[in-house]
């Protein structure tokens, strides 16, 4: 078993001409596309009531009661299909002494100088900072957005408590905007990761590239593709 | 448009209304305030503000403000339980725009009861806290004359208003999922009469007219409930909300708490103020930064391509040779 | 009603509503006003924001009328006569007495014949056995002329003065409190603001309702009142007055037009069995004046009578038939009241009962008897707009109505009936105001005005006798009946008949030339009305509601012309459109008003001129004649001669159910005077079993058992509870809204429980007594929910005057418990 902080199940390198590394499996991109559409959701719903210059979005819905309805339903879809990304991708994020010194060079990647970064395993520390923030500001949005959930919940606590979890939704859900921002636009700089959420695999470039210490161990113990050949 | 005269002296609640026919007077042209919009124009005139004086010690608690309330908006309130008061139904609804609140609070001073009875309802503050949360343009306007009005076609039901508001009045409908408060029976003034509870009440305790008789009127009340030994008799006109127009004449208007928990200096509160003021504008500015930020970024900086070299340092890696260096 | 007669000269509300607005002084006592009229109440507000007038509420509870008072002071239930005359006796210690008035418009200084004693809670002429007095020793010294000898100095120890100043000598403050309750130094405080109103220039207004009349001396009640009022000479002023509140807004109408048993229309009296004839009908109906000079308006009395008659059976009442006198009833027993007539139901004497607009089962005391009585019946007719519970007396509601349905044989026949809002005619308000109006929506389903369905029984019945005869067909084939479509009578064309017309044309007696009313016209008013059949008027005191003038009732000039609320355009008031009756009153010997300000009237030396209708006939010297033209005296009595049954003067009777025994003399139970049916003794509690005093009462929101039909009425207040102080809550274990049984000796009912700082336990001779307040507008029908009304508890015993039940006094014992079951 190869370990899990660097590698995660179905990882492998799939030879072939040319060679590519499996990196996100079908459920795995599945999920994270829900994710990602619920998350697009939200933040369309959820600026269509943050504010009035955007309030036209309200009508991608079919007007403001709908918006209004459907919003924190977006939300629970949301919450559960992260919940399940999470599950999947928690361990391959944990938090590493070299993720700081992969931060200390911050500066040579946004350069496009990311020979000089340290080798990176499955996810960079960007990467997993968008996976901790994301997971923390969804549980808090998920929290606060059930306080002022008007229709179900709004017997539960008191005006005031609403007050603050409104605030607190509002600026919760402007971090998780600025981190979806970070996310998509990283995902769109560094080319070829699209091509891992859409098709699964990357090329062995990319791989190197990007996630040397990932691919040295898959290259080091190719376990991950039996994974692989099992799913199809 | 036909202009009305009793829009700008408005005494109807006293008076027998107007049996001439008006048409309906109280339009966009005398919008001060319009929830989230941001470009309203102005006014095409200038209405004389209006009030509504309730003069709680000359109210009985008899409840035909909340009768009429009921009959002219048409409203169903359910017939619930009795739970230890009389005051029924026991919160303000989205059927119950308004409420008799008794209180029973034994004087420290005298050590005498009294039965301190307070018509709850909106205040149609001049500074409307429902308003300013409001995230729906149009669910919530403010007219000339200062009444403060719900419009129910543009109102999304979430229930911001009930967090704006100092006075906990407004009241999401479980129904149709609109918010319901007093309307200062904004259709009966857009026609020359007087909000339905004035007229009902039998003492007078409601009185209706511009907010500069009113507070005349109540300057009369205050005067008498002084020679009656209220030495603390006086108006509730808040200016946190920047004053009301729905005002109280009050026995101890030193201490509005005890009238069932009026609000002693309502405002609107700091946090609907730091979430619909600096949270609101510098949040989409953030937004709107990170989003530009990354576009620029996009456009302009080099896209982060894998290269030749690491094309083929993975080959090598993967045919068993130890990758070479950079080159 | 049965007090201000016999103290005034006439049954009613002295003032208007409007002129509450003059007062300098508002006491509220025996009524919760703000709460049961809270419309009329307005002018109490008036009189307080214009005026600066102060406002005494005296009550059981802080009601809400209280809540807006200057002074409240707590009271136990049925010791307001206790209250009153220690007031009196504060007068008359601290010389708080508008003498001049006193003197001169009261009977304070006619002298009381020997005979006539007073001890230790009894008159003379007591009979135990029978609960009655003979009250032939209550009544003045005749002096030679034949009228009522007087000592204007009142000297003479046997003055109604001195008799009176003797008599309230118990009730001292202290005395006061031993009985009521109320603290001593609060008594003071509103003693002193009421003996304020002794200067001419202040005027008190007494406003009462049925929290003094349900009291088994209830009457006395009022009385006691009306006297301190005449002591401080509020009567006949603006601002002033005995104001009766009637609980209903046509109940005033009720009692004028003769629907109580012992009354014809105008206060014109049925003839007992003991009256054969007319003659002897009457010769006790004389009213020959007892003073020189007075007016003794009842020495008309025939005219009134004949008139009526004319009315009823037009050409069948001749000269020849005394008028057809034989037509009428004649009354075997002092009255057929509400408590008599179903205690013969119960004895199985009453076998058919015709129900129109009344809801007994919830409305009368004890009501196990009357779901008893009822079951009792062959057949039972309902007329009302409503469902009423009373037509539904069989039906089993669990606990509810807890009947055995098949068990009751009586035939219920619903006949509904129009609402007022779906039919024209008047109101008689407490003010007396014949009020005209119109229909505002028509009837639904099957529902029928009442003349339509009167009209068909009538019809009916007619066409049965003239078919079959009977024992004596004559009043029914006589009756007149000339309306224009004989199924339905119009109600103007029973106002006409009401108001009267000339059947030949009338001439003025002392020109025969001169015509004053033509043949078929109608009268002016009661001053046209003969004796000898040539004018006919259903009802004297509503002469002139419909005259040639057309439908005056219908008036609606609301212009206050004189500025002092007098609306003498508005509408039409009985007598002759008279706003404030007594009003002669209102002015002083010499004929100047007492108070300029308030000016009602004045003599302007050749007669009387102002902006009401005088009350006096307009020529008469104010030196001569007395402003209680109704009263043989002339004047107002403080002694009431023999025409109240439990004495002349009022005495502190305890209720029949009291927490303590009478501190006056404690083998008095009760009213001493007061009917008892055998079968009811037995069911009277004592304080030892049933510790705890109880009152019932209206609540704003609704109106009797008819707008708990209203979806609107039934939300603003839904539920039936009991109002109890903290301190008994906490005796008892019981919580604020939970659920408390609530029992007497004669039922039991279960209530939400409102505990309430509004009542306080009073200390009653030494004793702690608990008040539970209980509401009276729920049932089994209607919208609300459903619940029990206080006549569950109440004891079945009235006054001793009127028999008005005594509602507001009586026993119940209290618990907590679990909730009622339904059906």
């Amino acid at each position: 078993m190869s370990d899990p902080t660097l590698v995660e199940a179905g990882d492998a390198v799939r030879p072939g001409n040319p060679p590519m590394v499996e990196r996100y499996r079908l459920g795995a991109r599945v999920n994270h596309w829900t994710t990602a559409i619920a998350m697009v959701l939200l933040v369309l719903s959820g600026l269509a009531m943050f504010h009035p210059s955007l309030f036209f979005l309200s009508d991608i819905f079919g007007g403001g009661q709908n918006t209004r309805i459907l919003h924190p339903w977006f939300g629970i879809v949301l919450f559960v299909s992260f919940l399940v990304l999470f599950v999947q991708f928690w361990r391959a994020n944990i938090w590493n002494r070299s993720d700081m010194s992969w931060i200390a060079h911050i500066g040579d990647l946004v350069g496009g100088h990311e020979e000089r970064m340290p080798e990176v395993a499955k996810y960079n520390a960007g990467q997993k900072f968008v996976f901790w923030a994301m997971a923390l500001l969804i549980l808090a949005l998920l929290s606060s957005g059930i306080i002022i959930w008007d229709e179900y919940f709004s017997n539960l606590t008191t005006i005031e408590t609403q007050r603050i979890a409104l605030l607190a939704h509002s600026i919760l859900a402007i971090l998780a905007i600025c981190v979806l921002i970070l996310h998509v636009y990283a995902g769109i700089w560094v080319r070829g990761s699209f091509d891992a959420m859409i098709k699964g695999s990357v090329t062995v470039g990319w791989a190197w590239r990007h996630h040397r210490k990932w691919f040295r161990q898959l290259v080091a113990e190719p376990t991950g593709g039996k994974a692989r050949s099992r799913e199809k | 448009m036909l202009d009305n005269p009793y829009l700008h002296n408005p005494d109807a609640a006293a008076k027998n209304p107007p049996t001439e026919g008006f048409v309906e007077n109280l339009g966009l042209g005398d919008l001060v305030r319009r929830s989230a919009t941001a470009e309203l124009p102005p006014p095409t005139r200038q209405l004389t503000p209006v009030a509504k004086l309730i003069d709680v010690s000359k109210c009985i608690g008899c409840k035909a403000c909340q009768s009429a309330c009921i009959e002219w908006n048409d409203t169903t309130p359910a017939i619930e339980e009795n739970v230890g008061t009389y005051m029924n139904p026991h919160d303000l609804t989205p059927e119950m725009f308004t409420l008799m609140r008794f209180a029973e609070w034994v004087n420290p001073e005298t050590e005498n009861l009294e039965w301190l009875i307070r018509k709850d309802g909106c205040m149609h503050c001049a500074d409307p806290g429902c308003l300013k949360a409001c995230p729906a343009p149009g669910a919530i306007v403010q007219y000339s004359n200062g009444i403060v009005d719900f419009i129910h076609e543009n109102c999304i039901g979430c229930g911001y208003c009930i967090k704006g508001c100092p006075f906990n009045i407004p009241r999401i409908s479980r129904v149709d999922h609109h918010a319901y408060k007093c309307t200062l029976c904004s259709d009966r003034v857009a026609v020359g009469q007087g909000p339905a509870c004035a007229k009902a009440c039998p003492t007078q305790a409601i009185v209706f007219g511009t907010k500069d008789d009113m507070k005349k009127h109540a300057e009369g009340r205050i005067a008498d409930l002084k020679s009656r030994g209220f030495e603390n008799a006086g108006l509730y006109d808040p200016e946190g909300v920047g004053g009301t127009h729905v005002m109280y004449v009050l026995h101890h208007a030193d201490k509005p708490h005890i009238y069932s928990d009026l609000p002693d200096n309502p405002r609107i509160p700091a946090i609907v103020v730091a979430w619909k003021g600096v949270t609101k504008s510098a949040g989409l500015a953030v937004m709107g930064l990170a989003a530009a930020g990354a576009v620029l970024h996009g456009l302009f900086a080099r896209a982060n391509r894998v290269s030749a070299e690491d094309r083929e340092n993975a080959q090598q890696l993967l045919d068993g040779n130890k990758p070479g260096g950079h080159a | 009603m049965s007090s201000l007669g016999p103290t005034f000269g006439r049954g009613a509300m002295t003032n208007s509503w409007t002129d509450i607005r003059n007062t300098d002084l508002a006491i509220v006592m025996g009524g919760n006003s703000a709460e049961a009229h809270p419309c009329g109440f307005k002018w109490v507000t008036e009189a307080k924001a214009n005026r600066g007038a102060r406002l005494i509420v005296v009550d059981p509870r802080y009601t809400r009328t209280a809540s807006v008072s200057d002074l409240y002071m707590p009271i136990r239930q049925g010791t307001d006569i206790a209250f009153l005359l220690g007031v009196i006796h504060y007068c008359i210690e601290n010389d708080k007495v508008q003498w001049e008035y006193a003197k001169n418009f009261t009977n304070a200084a006619l002298i009381v014949k020997d005979g006539f004693d007073y001890h230790d809670g009894l008159f003379t002429g007591y009979d135990e056995k029978k609960r009655q007095y003979d009250r032939s020793s209550w009544d003045y010294e005749i002096g030679p002329d034949g009228f009522a000898v007087v000592d204007m100095t009142l000297q003479h120890p046997r003055c109604v003065w001195n008799l009176l100043k003797q008599h309230v000598s118990l009730y001292t403050p202290e005395f006061v409190e031993r009985i009521c309750g109320t603290p001593k130094e609060k008594f003071l405080t509103a003693a002193k603001m009421i003996a304020e109103t002794s200067s001419p220039a202040k005027a008190m207004t007494s406003m009462y309702a049925l929290g003094w009349t349900q009291h088994s001396h209830g009457s006395q009640n009022i009385r006691t009142m009306a006297m301190l009022q005449l002591i401080l000479g509020n009567i006949g002023v603006r601002g002033g007055g005995m104001n009766a509140l009637r609980g209903h807004s046509n109940i005033q109408g009720l009692t004028d037009l003769g629907l109580l048993s012992e009354y014809m229309p105008g206060y014109l009296n049925m003839p007992q069995e003991k009256e054969p004839d007319l003659k002897t009908y009457l010769s006790t109906r004389q009213y020959k004046p007892l003073r020189p000079n007075q007016t003794s308006y009842w020495q008309n009395y025939t005219k009134f009578f004949v008139s009526m008659q004319k009315a009823i059976f037009g050409a069948a009442a001749t000269a020849g038939n005394d008028w057809a006198y034989d037509y009428i009833p004649k009354l075997d027993r002092p009255s057929y009241d509400v408590l008599q007539t179903y205690e013969l139901m119960h004895q199985g004497k009453i076998t058919g009962y015709f129900c129109q607009g009344f809801n007994p089962l919830l409305a009368f005391p004890n009501r196990a008897k009357i779901t008893q009585s009822l079951s009792n019946l062959k057949w039972l007719v309902t007329m009302d707009p409503l469902d009423t519970e009373t037509a539904r007396f069989w039906e089993n509601h669990g606990d509810y109505n807890d009947v055995d349905t098949a068990s009751i044989k009586t035939e219920v026949i619903q006949l509904p009936t129009t609402c007022f809002a779906e039919e024209e005619g008047s109101l008689t308000n407490s003010g007396r105001w014949l009020q005209w109006h119109w229909p505002a929506g028509t009837p639904p389903g099957e529902a029928r005005h009442d003349n339509w369905i009167m009209g068909q029984i009538f019809l009916r019945l007619r066409a049965l006798y003239r078919k079959e005869g009977g024992a004596f067909p004559d009043p029914i084939l006589n009756l007149t009946w000339d309306y224009e479509d004989e199924n339905e009578p119009k109600p103007a064309e029973l106002a006409r008949e009401y108001s009267g017309r000339a059947l030949t044309t009338l001439n003025d007696p002392t020109d025969t030339k001169k015509v004053i009313v033509e043949a078929g016209k109608q009268l002016l008013n009661f001053s046209q009305l003969r004796d000898d059949g040539s004018t006919a008027c259903g009802c004297w005191i509503y002469s002139g509601a419909f005259n040639e003038a057309g439908n005056n009732m219908a008036r609606r000039d609301n212009a206050d012309k004189d500025g002092l609320g007098t609306y003498a355009g508005w509408t039409w008031s009985w007598p002759i459109n008279r706003r404030i009756i007594y009003n002669r009153a209102s002015c002083d010997l010499q004929g100047k008003p007492w108070d300029p300000s308030r000016k009602i009237l004045e003599w302007n030396g050749a007669k009387w001129v102002g902006g009401d209708v005088p009350d006096i006939a307009p020529t008469a010297k104010p030196e001569d004649v007395g402003p209680f033209i109704m009263n043989a005296e002339g004047s107002a009595r403080l002694f009431a001669r023999g025409l109240m049954k439990e004495g002349p003067f009022p005495v502190h009777y305890e209720p029949f159910e009291s927490p303590i025994a009478n501190p006056v003399n404690p083998k008095i139970r009760g009213n001493p005077a007061a009917r008892v049916f055998a079968g009811d003794l037995k069911q009277f509690a004592t304080s030892e079993e049933f510790p705890y005093a109880a009152t019932s009462y209206r609540l704003t929101e609704h109106f009797h058992y008819w707008t708990k039909h209203n979806r609107v009425n039934a939300a603003l207040q839904p539920e039936f509870f009991v109002e109890i102080s903290e301190e008994l809550a906490r005796e008892k274990g019981i919580e604020l809204g939970g659920w408390v049984r609530v029992w007497s000796k004669r039922g039991s009912v279960k209530a939400k429980a409102v505990v309430t700082k509004r009542i306080k336990p009073l200390i009653c001779d030494g004793k702690t007594v608990h008040i539970v307040g209980i509401p009276l507008h729920w049932g089994f029908t209607g919208a609300a929910r459903k619940g029990f009304g206080p006549n569950s508890l109440t004891p079945f015993v009235g006054d001793a005057n009127i028999q008005t039940p005594e509602y507001k006094a009586f026993l119940v014992n209290i618990e907590p418990t679990s909730p009622p079951v339904g059906v």
